[in-house]
């Protein structure tokens, strides 16, 4: 049997629906932030397979979504340092990194 | 790439991936959290992405999970204590993710176009960083430069934030 566009589609569902999964259920901010990473993942891996996929004429990969990847990449590594700043800021002001313990402007 | 080795890589990302949320220490996590970037850049390696590969490794395995561990370190964060769990809260969740990964299973078996395999390369050994460059620096010349703003944008950020007192 050989690969097709599905398999690579199916495990970048899977990959996004486990961060999706995890910015659901768990309940500390740093974890959180993790499975926001996973699921920015899952999309550049379906990025690159349609990359692959969708030869251009002289039959190489269309290079168009590699370098939207590159972008994805480098936006989530400014979001993951201003993130983890934000988090270290809220920590000093309230010594927690549990959401339920941070809940001031909950309705 | 050969089928066994997809397999393999696409578990690897996948079983790391869901140590990530079950995890209770957060080192672990951010731990499972490297391997797993590792097998997803395994799988852009068998999508023939050398260079979005070798970024993959250097800024996700390398750059961001040593902040994060760092982080970890920094604020003392010890296993988290179990707590009540909000049930409703929790089937909501549980319930959206299947509901998600089914809707996903039956819309890749309608999607024909998806079901062909992958069309060989016209060279065996592409010149993968040169094409990405030529791409990069021509077509999308503008949003690189925007690119360059805002890491320039987090930087003063992150040292604004990170002050010990904010006015």
């Amino acid at each position: 049997m050989t690969l097709t566009l599905n398999h690579y589609l199916f495990v970048s569902g899977l990959l996004f629906a486990i961060g999706f999964a995890g910015v659901m259920l768990r309940r500390n901010i740093i974890i959180i932030f993790m499975c926001l990473e996973l699921m920015l993942n899952a999309a550049n891996l379906s990025l690159v397979a349609f990359s692959r996929f969708n030869l251009t004429p002289n039959g190489l990969p269309n290079y168009n979504a590699q370098v939207l990847v590159f972008f994805i990449i480098t936006v989530a590594a400014a979001e993951v340092a201003v993130g983890l700043a934000i988090i270290v800021a809220l920590f000093r002001a309230r010594q927690t990194t549990h959401v339920e313990d941070i809940n001031s402007l909950k309705f | 790439m050969s089928p066994i080795l997809f397999y393999l890589f696409a578990a690897m990302t996948l079983v790391f991936a869901i140590a990530v949320v079950a995890n209770r220490n957060p080192v672990a996590s951010a731990l499972s959290l490297v391997v797993s970037f590792l097998g997803l850049a395994a799988l852009f390696v068998g999508l023939d992405a050398y260079f979005i590969a070798v970024i993959q490794v250097l800024v996700y395995a390398g750059a961001v999970m040593v902040l994060f561990l760092f982080i970890i370190m920094l604020l003392n964060i010890q296993a988290e204590e179990r707590r009540k769990i909000n049930l409703p809260a929790y089937a909501g969740g549980g319930l959206v993710t299947v509901a998600f990964i089914a809707q996903l299973w039956f819309v890749l078996q309608k999607f024909e176009l998806g079901k062909t395999a992958f069309a060989p390369l016209s060279e065996k050994n592409v010149d993968d960083v040169r094409n990405v460059g030529n791409t990069l620096f021509s077509t999308h010349n503008l949003p690189f430069q925007v690119i360059g703003v805002l890491i320039l944008v987090a930087t003063i950020g992150v040292v604004v934030l990170s002050k010990r007192e904010l006015k």
